[in-house]
C-alpha cells in the first residue's frame, strides 16, 4: 500500500515536472537563465530539445554539438544548427567570445576532462550554464552505504561497466571546480527528483543532500586562462 | 586492354557522331545566355574569355520577391539536366530524387536553377565549343578554367537573370566545391549553402587519380593532341578507361562486393581469356562505354584539372577560416562514412573553419556503404537532413512553410 501511494506520488510529480508544452523542467530552468536573443552553444545537445525550447521561447541563435550521430542527424533534420563533435576535443577549435552562453546540459559527467571543458566554455562564451546529476543526493549515498553497490537511479540507469558517465561529482565538488577554474557563480538551482527547483534559501549542505540535479550559471572571474591540458 | 577497346568500339556505333556532339556544345537543348565583348570573363589563368556562353535549366517558379532561388551545382561529369530527361542519353535527371515537386529541394516551393559549368560540353563554353574566330572547336586552345572561374560565370548568369541573392545553393563533390567557392566569393548573395561530400581542396590522392584518367585519354591515338574533332575522331577508348578508373573511386569496396561479389557475367565458368568474365568487369565496361556517348574527352581533361587546382585556403594565405570570416550564410555540411574520395575528415575541416569564422553550421555524417556516389543515391537520411535544413532556412528567410 505504501509502495503504491509512493508510486502514484512519483507519477504525479513527474507529470507536474513537465511544462504544458511538454518541455522537461530541468531544461526550462536552464532556459530561464538565458536572455532573449542571445547567441548560445549547447554542448552535448542530444536530440535538440533544449535548443528548440530556446529558439521557441527565447528566440536565441542556437548552435549545438552532439557526439551521437543519431542525435545530430535528428537535430539537423529539425532545422537546428548542430554538428557532430566531441566536447573534449572540439571546443578547442572555437574562437574566444564567440557566444553569449555555452550550455552543458547533463553532459559534464560524461566528459574526459571536465575542468578543461568548463574552462573552454568560459573562454568561448561570456557565460556558461552547467546542469549535472548530483552524486551527493541522499539516495545515492544510501545505495553506496547500505547496498555497497555503485548507485543506479532512474536518471542514472547504467551499470558501472557500461556507463558513459565517468566523472560524477556532488554539488559541493562542482563548487570547488568553479573556484579552481576561475568561474563566478551567478546563479545556482538544485532540482528535486521530479525536476522541480528546491526552495531557494536553503543552505548548500541541504541542496547537496536533497538536490538530485543542479544547474549553475557561471561567468568569468577574470579573463579565463585555459590550463595547459586543454591546449594540446 | 585490347578486349576493352574492341567492345567499346563495337558498342558505340550508335553513339553521337562528331557533328551531334558539336551541336550540343554550341546549341544545346537548354536555354543559353551569351555574353558578348562588353562582358568578358576574367579567368584565373590571366586571360579574358570573350565571347562566352552559359547553358542552364530551371525548374519551378521564381517568386515576386525573387527570394526563393536555389542553385544546384553539378559534379564533374553531370550537367544542367538535374530533373528532366537527358536530351542525349534519354535517361532521367541525375538528381531527380532530390530535386522535383515534393522532393527535398521542392520545385513547388523553390525556383531551381542549374548551370552547365564553364569548361563542360553541354552548352556552356568549353573545349568542345566552336572557337569564335576559327570556326573550329577550341580543343586545347581553350584557356584553363578553375572552380572560381565557373562560379564567376555563374554569378554573371544570375545577374543576367535578375537574381540578386540565392536562397540556397547545393551540390556534391565538384558541385560542393562550387558551393564553397560561392559562399566565399559572394557571401552576401548566398543565404544558405549545402556542400555535400566535398572538400576545400583536392588531395594528392585525388589529383593522382585524375592524372591517371587524363593520361588514359592522352594515350589514345585517337586523341590526336586534342584535335580529334578536326579529324572526325574521338578518343573513346581512352575516355572509357578514364571513366572506369574514376568510377571505382566513386564507390566503396563494400558496395562493389555487395553488388557484384565475384560473380560471373552470363557464364558459369571462367573462359580463360580476357573477356569480361566477372560482373564487375562488365559493369565497369558499360560505365565507360555509356560515358563516352555523352561526354567530351577534352572537357574531361579541363574539368578534372579545375578540381585539382581547387584550394580555397590558398586564396587566404592558407587560413581556411578566413575564407568564411563573419559569413552571414548558414551551412549544412554532409559527408558519408564510406566515401574515401572525399572522406569525412575533409568535411570536418570545412566545419572547423566555419566554426572558427563564427558561421551557423550543421554537420552530419551519414552511415552508408555506397561510397562517394551516396549523395546521388537513395539515402533517406540525406533527404530528411536536406529538407529539414531548407525548412529551417526558409523560416528564417520568411518563405512560406511547406504544405504537408
Amino acid at each position: 500500500m505504501m509502495m503504491l501511494s509512493r508510486l502514484k506520488h512519483d507519477l504525479t510529480m513527474a507529470e507536474a515536472a513537465r511544462m504544458p508544452g511538454g518541455a522537461r523542467i530541468d531544461l526550462v530552468v536552464v532556459a530561464d537563465m538565458v536572455e532573449h536573443g542571445a547567441k548560445v552553444l549547447d554542448v552535448g545537445c542530444g536530440d535538440g530539445e533544449l535548443l528548440r525550447l530556446l529558439a521557441e521561447t527565447r528566440n536565441v541563435d542556437g548552435r549545438g554539438i552532439e557526439l551521437s550521430r543519431e542525435g545530430v542527424n535528428e537535430c539537423v533534420a529539425k532545422g537546428l544548427a548542430v554538428i557532430q563533435g566531441d566536447a573534449d576535443t572540439d571546443l578547442a577549435d572555437y574562437p574566444d567570445d564567440a557566444f553569449d552562453y555555452v550550455i552543458l546540459s547533463q553532459t559534464l559527467q560524461a566528459t574526459r576532462a571536465p575542468r578543461v571543458v568548463l574552462e573552454h566554455m568560459l573562454r568561448i562564451g561570456r557565460r556558461a550554464i552547467v546542469s549535472f546529476p548530483n552524486f551527493g543526493h541522499w539516495r545515492i549515498r544510501m545505495q553506496v552505504m547500505f547496498r555497497g553497490r555503485m548507485p543506479r537511479t532512474d536518471n542514472l540507469p547504467y551499470a558501472w561497466y557500461d556507463s558513459p558517465n565517468i566523472h560524477f561529482c556532488t554539488i559541493k565538488d562542482f563548487r570547488e571546480l568553479c573556484v579552481a577554474a576561475g568561474a563566478k557563480m551567478e546563479k545556482a538551482v538544485a532540482l528535486n527528483p521530479w525536476g522541480s527547483p528546491l526552495r531557494l534559501n536553503a543552505p548548500w549542505w541541504f541542496w547537496n543532500m536533497l538536490g538530485e540535479q543542479a544547474v549553475f550559471r557561471l561567468s568569468r572571474e577574470q579573463k579565463s586562462v585555459v590550463s595547459n591540458q586543454g591546449r594540446a | 586492354m585490347a578486349e576493352v577497346s574492341a567492345e567499346v568500339s563495337a558498342e558505340t556505333g550508335a553513339a553521337l557522331d562528331t557533328a551531334d556532339r558539336a551541336r550540343e556544345a554550341d546549341q544545346p537543348h537548354s536555354p543559353v545566355v551569351k555574353f558578348g565583348p562588353d562582358k568578358p570573363l576574367r579567368l584565373d589563368a590571366g586571360v579574358d574569355l570573350v565571347p562566352f556562353q552559359i547553358a542552364y535549366q530551371t525548374y519551378g517558379t521564381l517568386n515576386a520577391a525573387r527570394s526563393n532561388a536555389i542553385q544546384v551545382c553539378h559534379a564533374l561529369t553531370a550537367d544542367q539536366h538535374v530533373a528532366n530527361v537527358h536530351p542525349v542519353t534519354g535517361k532521367s535527371g541525375w538528381w531527380e530524387t532530390m530535386v522535383g515537386p515534393g522532393a527535398p529541394i521542392d520545385t513547388d516551393r523553390y525556383f531551381v536553377i542549374c548551370p552547365n559549368v564553364l569548361g563542360a560540353c553541354m552548352g556552356s563554353s568549353g573545349p568542345a565549343s566552336t572557337h569564335p574566330r576559327t570556326g573550329e572547336p577550341w580543343g586545347l586552345d581553350f584557356p584553363m578554367v578553375t572552380v572560381r572561374d565557373m562560379v564567376r560565370a555563374q554569378a554573371m548568369l544570375l545577374d543576367h537573370l535578375g537574381i540578386e541573392s540565392l536562397f540556397s545553393i547545393a551540390g556534391g563533390s565538384m558541385g560542393g566545391m562550387q558551393v564553397l567557392q560561392w559562399a566565399s566569393s559572394y557571401p552576401q548573395r548566398v543565404f544558405s549553402a549545402l556542400p555535400l561530400a566535398t572538400a576545400t581542396r583536392h588531395s594528392a590522392q585525388n589529383i593522382a587519380f585524375h592524372e591517371v584518367g587524363r593520361q588514359a585519354v592522352m594515350a589514345d591515338p585517337e586523341w590526336r593532341g586534342g584535335r580529334y574533332f578536326a579529324a572526325g575522331a574521338n578518343p573513346r577508348r581512352g575516355l572509357a578507361v578514364a571513366r572506369m578508373g574514376a568510377h571505382i573511386t566513386y564507390l566503396s569496396d563494400a558496395a562493389l562486393h555487395r553488388k557484384f561479389g565475384r560473380r560471373f557475367q552470363d557464364r558459369d565458368n571462367p573462359t580463360f581469356t580476357f573477356d569480361a568474365d566477372f560482373q564487375v568487369e562488365s559493369y565497369l565496361r558499360h560505365q565507360g562505354i555509356s560515358f563516352v556517348e555523352r561526354f567530351d574527352a577534352n572537357s574531361y581533361l579541363y574539368l578534372t584539372r579545375a578540381m585539382d587546382y581547387f584550394d580555397l585556403a590558398a586564396d587566404f594565405d592558407g587560413v581556411l577560416a578566413n575564407a568564411f570570416k563573419d559569413t552571414p550564410t548558414r551551412f549544412c555540411v554532409v559527408s558519408f562514412t564510406s566515401d574515401w574520395l572525399f572522406p569525412t575528415s575533409d568535411s570536418r575541416a570545412i566545419v572547423h573553419a566555419l566554426n572558427a569564422g563564427g558561421a551557423r553550421v550543421s554537420f552530419a555524417e551519414i552511415v552508408t556503404d555506397k561510397g562517394h556516389d551516396a549523395f546521388l543515391l537513395q539515402e533517406p537520411e540525406l533527404f530528411a537532413i536536406v529538407s529539414g535544413f531548407l525548412d529551417g532556412a526558409a523560416k528564417a528567410r520568411g518563405l512560406p512553410a511547406a504544405r504537408r
